[in-house]
């Protein structure tokens, strides 16, 4: 059952591999006209210190949506991401401040707190057959109450280890944050993850079509455990990149950062049916947030204003992506 | 409602039948950017008959009918209904005005009563606000007993078999007072008894006002139930046969554009070939009791019962899909353990479901992604990155090879016709380098040019040594591929017939046989029952 040559790439292939980029360039398109619109319409948006502004601001959310991309291809949703994120943070005071363990053991323990609370998740979905919804959302409390009891409800400085704040606010390239890097590393990281390894195509299997990748003979739980667990480790991620950025854990914030998270994977281009999504398209969506937010605060919109907007934005861009999908 | 039939039309020189016909579709054309779906399409049902509408998949059936529902609109052509020039601008509109559609899948809600869905949307109130369930089932109950259909109006649809919930369908669009039925492949999912019910049912259905259009690929329910058949294909009308005066074979050729011999027998029956895989005692919780065979190398072995006989549980036992209670499974003489798909297709044994769009394919990725799926961890990856170039070059042999019409091995497996989507999941587990296939109604949803071409490949795969089981509910399917036949009955295996000695009643004697019958019953037709274990 086999050729004597391998047949190479065919043009088809290469004209249908573009249709399937198109809607990334949708999305870009998107962020374009807006950073256009407000470069044109506000001086003070359209320098160089704003525009890394903008990318420091999206660093946290932005790499909870990246992780969080991977469950929502799957077809599930992680709502813990928001106080699990909070509950990290809280950790990392822990073991650096309280219990004065070294830089790296605690940054390290802290990511993978994350990842315990991602892999709990995963369990809770591929072994009880919770709904991820439910099961997240169950999480997303008891995250946030562990947060509290954990740092008796008071936040925790880190004004003992300025180095801390480095990760975030240090520039080891000149004038770009770190936590600019972090974000731009971990995303070539996901999507490597996403498009390079088995992991990567059987998230999108398993969103496809879940009960046809068991019966392909792929052990759905087991990956549907690591997506969850990797979707937490970015979340203990996230939670060293907010307390470095405020430089203190503070316990009774993180609720609302998961919808936002959710909010870019779905402006870009991630279906929450599961099955497709890109790592590209949820960076392209967390800039989007964060340029409204970034323009529409220089051009004086209230905030309250804001989040009106950003709703529209996130109606608009769905609608826009299915109804593309629908004339395809 | 009904214009009388001898009513004076103002029709078009195009309409050149005459008044007494109660459906015409006269020189209908419908495209879709890049696509001609219909051309210069024609179609005349007379009132009182039942017409067969026959053609491969994507000529053009689906889109007359969604331009008779009014869900399209033509781009030219007409349509005359009772004598009148008809243009139907929703499904709502072309219900209420006497034609209903009953569709492959059903539109029905599960969770509501069989009375609810018959009147959803025309709910009988009381006072006006408040709805009256026992009017509902009153109205339901003397409709469902005027159609003489054995339904409790009190039921809920979603705890009845496809049989029945088909009824509702019928019920349902009955109650509009329809003059026109069309019947989109009605018996794909029902057994020979349930069909013998629905041709019943259509017969009483047909008056000297009414008539019904029958949407099928099996030509021997064609036969059985039509009165002439419109064959279409590549969008545009063929040929219009009477049943009574054509063969199956007039109709095939019309619509692949060639003959076929639907009397084909078995090729390369070897009965000395080595047993690969032996099953014994297999029971499930549910179904199964106490299930043997044997499957030798090479072979294609049939599995043939009716609905329900635990056919299809038997393949999910095999795969490990679902739990079983007891029973041996070996594997080359080797007891085996299979607990999960996963350790079935680590030996090698692959599973092709009937439902291929929710058990067999990932629609929404490429075909690519589709083949590639279960070989994809063992043999086109290093250390959890997946070897694309390799990976791609043995797609694109598959497509080759088996000769799968795609433009490219990036299109999304959604796009591709049931035929070549069954062909992407044969690739998949052949990539896998399974020796054993299990095929579950191989052809169910395929044309009959692809059937054929999918015949081939399973002869030319067990010719390559592979061994394969296939579950078929068609009989002459089952009859033209199996060396072997083993025949099951709620469960049970009943009996085993080689090639030589199988024919249509024989096979359906052992399907209908209760198990705990006499089998001597089987020994007078020369059947062989399988051994009793532990007669209980």
């Amino acid at each position: 059952m086999s050729t004597a040559t391998a047949p190479v790439a065919t043009t088809a292939e290469k004209r249908t591999d573009i249709r399937g980029r198109l809607q990334q360039l949708l999305a870009f398109g998107g962020l374009i006209v807006i950073v256009v619109f407000f470069a044109v319409a506000n001086e003070n948006f359209r320098t160089f210190s704003n525009f890394t502004a903008i990318l420091f601001s999206t660093v946290v959310i932005g790499v909870l949506a990246v992780g969080t991309t991977f469950v929502i291809i799957t077809g599930g949703i992680d709502l813990s991401i928001g106080t699990g994120m909070t509950l990290c943070a809280v950790m990392s005071g822990t073991f650096l401040i309280n219990w004065n363990l070294p830089l790296g053991l605690g940054l390290v323990l802290t990511v993978l707190v994350g990842g315990l609370i991602g892999f709990v998740n995963g369990c809770s979905v591929a072994f009880l057959k919770l709904p991820p919804f439910i099961a997240t959302l169950a999480m997303m409390l008891i995250a946030q109450g562990l947060a509290l009891v954990i740092s008796g409800s008071a936040p925790i400085y880190f004004s003992a280890l300025p180095v801390f704040s480095k990760i975030s606010t240090g520039e080891i390239i000149p004038r770009v944050p770190n936590a600019v890097l972090v974000l731009v590393v971990l995303a070539v990281l996901a999507a490597i993850l996403l498009n390079r390894t088995l992991f990567g195509r059987y998230t999108f299997s398993i969103g496809s079509n879940e009960e046809a990748t068991a019966l392909s003979g792929i052990n759905v739980r087991k990956w549907k455990v690591l997506i969850y667990t990797v979707a937490g480790l970015f979340t203990g991620i996230a939670g060293i990149m907010i307390s470095a950025r405020l430089g203190s854990a503070q316990p009774a914030t993180g609720q609302g950062y998961e919808l936002q998270a959710i909010a870019a994977v779905v402006i870009g281009g991630t279906s929450l049916t599961g099955g497709k999504g890109s790592i590209v398209g949820t960076i392209i969506g967390a800039l989007i947030i964060s340029v409204l937010n970034n323009g529409l605060r220089i051009m004086s919109i209230p905030q309250e204003w804001q989040n009106v907007i950003l709703g529209l934005v996130i109606l608009g861009a769905v609608y826009a992506d299915m109804a593309r999908k629908r004339t395809a | 409602m009904s214009v009388p039939l001898d009513a004076p039309t103002g029709r078009s020189a195009a309409g050149a039948a005459t008044a007494t016909n109660l459906l015409e579709v006269v020189g209908v054309s419908k495209g879709f950017p890049g696509v001609k779906a219909l051309q210069d399409m024609h179609l005349t049902l007379r009132p009182g008959e039942v017409l067969a509408l026959v053609g491969e998949n994507g000529a053009g059936k689906s889109t007359l009918m969604k331009l008779l529902s009014g869900i399209y609109q033509p781009d030219g052509g007409e349509f005359f209904f009772e004598g009148g020039p008809f243009t139907p601008t929703d499904p709502k509109h072309a219900q209420e005005s006497g034609i209903s559609i009953i569709h492959q899948e059903f539109n029905l809600m599960p969770d509501l009563t069989v009375a609810q869905n018959i009147f959803i949307g025309r709910e009988p109130r009381s006072g006006g606000f408040f709805l009256s369930d026992r009017a509902l089932n009153r109205k339901a109950g003397e409709l469902l007993r005027r159609l003489e259909l054995p339904l409790d109006p009190r039921q809920l649809v979603g705890t009845l078999t496809v049989a029945k919930q088909q009824m509702v369908e019928i019920a349902k669009a009955l109650s509009y007072d329809a003059r026109v039925l069309i019947m989109d492949e009605p018996t794909a999912a029902l057994n020979d008894a349930e069909v013998a019910t629905l041709h019943s049912l259509i017969r009483r259905f047909v008056t000297p006002q009414t008539g019904v259009i029958y949407i099928s690929h099996k030509m021997d329910e064609l036969k059985a139930i039509s009165d002439r058949i419109t064959v279409i294909r590549d969008g545009r009308y063929v040929d219009t046969l009477d049943t009574a005066t054509s063969t199956m074979g007039d109709v095939i050729s019309r619509m692949v554009g060639r003959e076929i011999d639907t009397d084909a027998r078995p090729e390369n029956v070897r009965p000395d070939r080595p047993v690969l895989l032996s099953v014994e005692g297999l029971s499930t919780r549910t179904l199964l009791k106490d299930v043997s065979f044997e499957l030798r190398e090479g072979e294609i072995l049939g599995l043939a019962g009716l609905m329900g006989a635990g056919r299809t549980e038997v393949a999910r036992a095999l795969v490990g899909a679902d739990a079983v209670t007891a029973g041996t499974v070996r594997l080359r003489g080797e007891p085996v353990s299979v607990r999960t798909p996963a350790d079935a297709a680590a030996l090698g044994i692959g599973y092709l479901s009937e439902d291929r769009k929710q058990f067999g394919l990932l629609l929404s990725q490429t075909v690519n992604a589709n083949i590639g799926l279960s070989s994809l961890g063992d043999r086109f990856s290093s250390a959890g990155f997946v070897k694309d170039r390799p990976m791609r070059a043995a797609s694109r042999e598959y497509v080759e090879s088996l000769r799968i019409r795609t433009p490219s091995i990036n299109q999304t497996a959604k796009n591709l016709s049931g035929g070549n989507q069954q062909k992407v999941v044969i690739s998949k587990w052949l990539l896998k380098d399974c020796d054993i296939l299990i095929f579950d109604e191989p052809t169910r949803g395929i044309d009959v040019g692809a059937k054929e071409e999918i015949y081939r490949l399973l002869n030319r795969l067990a010719e390559e040594g592979k061994s394969i089981i296939m579950i078929s509910s068609e009989l002459p399917e089952v009859l033209r591929m199996s060396h072997r036949i083993v025949v099951m009955s709620e469960g049970r295996v009943t009996g085993e017939l080689s090639a030589a000695e199988a024919d249509q009643e024989s096979v359906m004697h052992l399907a209908t046989l209760r198990p705990d019958e006499n089998p001597e019953d089987a020994a007078e037709l020369g059947i062989q029952l399988p051994v009793e274990k532990d007669h209980a």
